[in-house]
């Protein structure tokens, strides 16, 4: 009758409950796990796919070649491109917009781009504050891909080994 | 005589422990339920038609958002049919790898499940702990593929890359110094393997300390006891899979039954339970955490052990690597082709089905020899344990039937597609 004695006790002091609420309150006074957030970020991988960017050469000239890649692999029909032929030659494009709204964030455009020009960066925490905003421009992509460039090229060099 | 009239309540689909956007139609006698209508398509994206139109590759990112919260055991049934039809077997590592994320999913959703759950039922603090370790493998997941949820990482013929050799690590700031930094740190010194292999020692103590909080608790145990009871008959009739199946005491799991990718190579338990009610539902998924826990050490020691090719070698199916697409012509055109065309599915059809979180997750596939799939049919197990609902819930009293919503585990992005 021990053990229907010993249920019975802890029955009547909510034993379970009171093991439950040591471990809760072991958890109340241990150190806090909170990452305070903007002061502080989560660690975030090299390959990351945040917000897009459009590269350039060293020399300042537009990676894009107008091939259309991205456009024709994005599942979410995000791109829209549209090219000319320059003087000399070269085709570059006149329009460059991935709607914001549509993008999945995939990476496919990336994975697709010959060239290293459309890439995804680690920038997670942007807003639109008006409609149309969120279609991101040549120029939009090109100042992106400007203002990150070291950390964008850092990173595609660390991930060059398993591409 | 005065007229007697059942009441009628619309449960949802803005109620928060609808989870997301069940429409339950409920007619109660008193507070008892005599019959339950889920309505659904509230979240109806139209995954199937989308998929008729898009190349074979670009559904992959798709199928994460069917259920969201085991986004890559989706793409492992998606990429499973392609590879069937294909005739194409991925490298071993690759297989590895996939089984490990699979089970890597599994954790994630059975916590995401059981912090809810717990929640739904009145238990708040397991949802904080478990939202805690998911955080752990959302950065394993963010270390892979790029994402912390949606990967679109697994391809037809292996996986997009290889797993990193670094984690990224805490910085310091004003909150947190070096010192703390470095505590912070101490498990991502090594590679994505490192960090998953010192995530698994911890596990088993976290799963303790849900148990702690759960397992003997009497609330706990009033709300879930005896609840929609679902005998192995039933359950089998309608067409019930995963814990579900096995709570009421069927031995059934894909990966024994069908062993797909390298699951018989493996060593792990089917958890069963014994009554079929939400309790045992309950121990059975806390039971799968556990295996869960033991199938990725066991794909850990193994990829340590045999580098390798991740993806097949050949440039039809996947795009060859950039160093050689940069630098040779025919590389270069295949890369292309690859891009724009996709490549061409024989004509047929395939059933694969891969042991999903929640049950038989199955893609029914039907090509006319094009690039893009002719017809596209998802099984998802959600949507057979939606249409048991009625029964389950039927005698019980209202509040239960949070405790069963909770218990089917219902996500409705599969539900709806």
């Amino acid at each position: 009758m021990k053990t229907g004695l010993n249920h019975y006790l802890k029955t009547f002091i909510l034993w379970e409950l009171l093991i439950g609420l040591k471990l809760t309150g072991r958890y109340f006074f241990a150190k806090k796990i909170t990452v305070q957030y903007p002061e502080e970020k989560t660690p975030q991988s090299y390959r990351f796919r945040g917000l897009h960017a459009l590269r350039r050469y060293d020399n300042g000239e537009e990676r894009c070649i107008a091939c259309k890649l991205c456009e024709a692999v994005c599942p979410a029909l995000a791109i829209t491109i549209e090219s000319e032929v320059h003087d000399d030659g070269s085709r570059r494009t006149t329009r460059y917009d991935i709607d914001l709204f549509k993008c999945i964030f995939c990476g496919f455009c990336e994975e697709a781009c010959p060239v290293d020009s459309i890439v995804e960066t680690r920038i997670f925490d942007y807003h639109f504050e008006k409609r149309g905003e969120q279609i991101m421009t040549k120029e939009k992509l090109l100042a992106i891909g400007d203002q990150h460039e070291a950390q964008i090229a850092a990173d595609r060099e660390l991930d060059a080994p398993y591409r | 005589m005065a007229e007697i009239r059942n009441y009628t309540l619309n449960f949802g689909p803005q109620h928060p422990s609808a989870h997301g956007v069940l429409r339950l139609v409920l007619e109660l006698d008193g507070e008892v339920i005599e019959r339950a209508d889920p309505h659904i398509g509230l979240l109806h994206r139209g995954t199937e038609k989308l998929a008729e139109h898009k190349a074979f590759n670009q559904n992959i990112g798709y199928m994460d958002r069917l259920d969201y919260v085991s986004m890559l055991a989706n793409e492992h049934g998606y990429v499973l049919a392609i590879e069937k039809m294909l005739g194409t077997v991925p490298p071993v590592r690759a297989q590895y790898i996939r089984v490990m994320f699979d089970e890597v999913t599994r954790i994630l959703n059975h916590l995401l499940w059981l912090g809810a759950h717990a929640l739904d039922i009145g238990a708040m603090t397991v949802f904080l702990f478990a939202f805690r370790e998911r955080e752990d493998l959302f950065d394993a997941y963010e270390a892979v593929s790029g994402a912390r949820m949606h990967a679109t990482y697994y391809r037809p013929g292996g996986v997009y890359r290889d797993l990193p050799d670094t984690m990224p690590k805490y910085e310091t700031s004003k909150w947190h110094n070096q010192k703390e930094v470095n505590k912070l740190n101490e498990n991502r010194e090594g590679s994505l393997l490192d960090f998953l292999e010192d995530f698994t020692r911890r596990f088993p103590g976290y799963v303790d300390e849900y148990e702690t909080l759960l397992t003997d608790n009497r609330i706990w145990k009033q709300r879930t006891v005896d609840i929609a009871i679902v005998s192995p008959e039933r359950a089998l009739q309608m067409g019930l899979t995963g814990p579900m199946l096995r709570g009421s005491g069927v031995e059934w799991d894909l990966r024994k039954k069908q062993p797909y990718e390298v699951y018989d190579q493996l060593d792990f338990d089917i958890p069963v339970g014994v009554t079929g009610d939400c309790y045992d539902r309950y121990l059975v998924r806390v039971a799968e955490m556990r295996e869960a826990n033991k199938i990725i050490k066991q794909c850990i020691d193994w990829l340590r052990a045999n580098p390798g090719p991740v993806i097949v070698n050949d440039v039809k199916v996947a795009p060859p690597s950039r160093e050689n697409m940069k630098g040779n012509m025919e590389a270069m055109i295949h890369h292309f082709k690859l891009f724009t065309e996709g490549y061409c599915v024989p004509e047929g059809e395939a059933y694969a089905a891969v042991e999903h979180p929640k049950g038989e997750f199955g893609i029914y596939l039907v090509s006319d020899g094009a690039n893009k799939p002719y017809r596209l049919k998802i099984r998802a197990p959600g949507f057979a344990h939606l249409a048991a609902l009625d029964e389950m819930s039927r005698g019980h009293m209202l509040a239960d039937v949070v405790a069963i919503i909770g218990t089917q585990d219902i996500v409705f992005g599969e539900v709806d597609r």
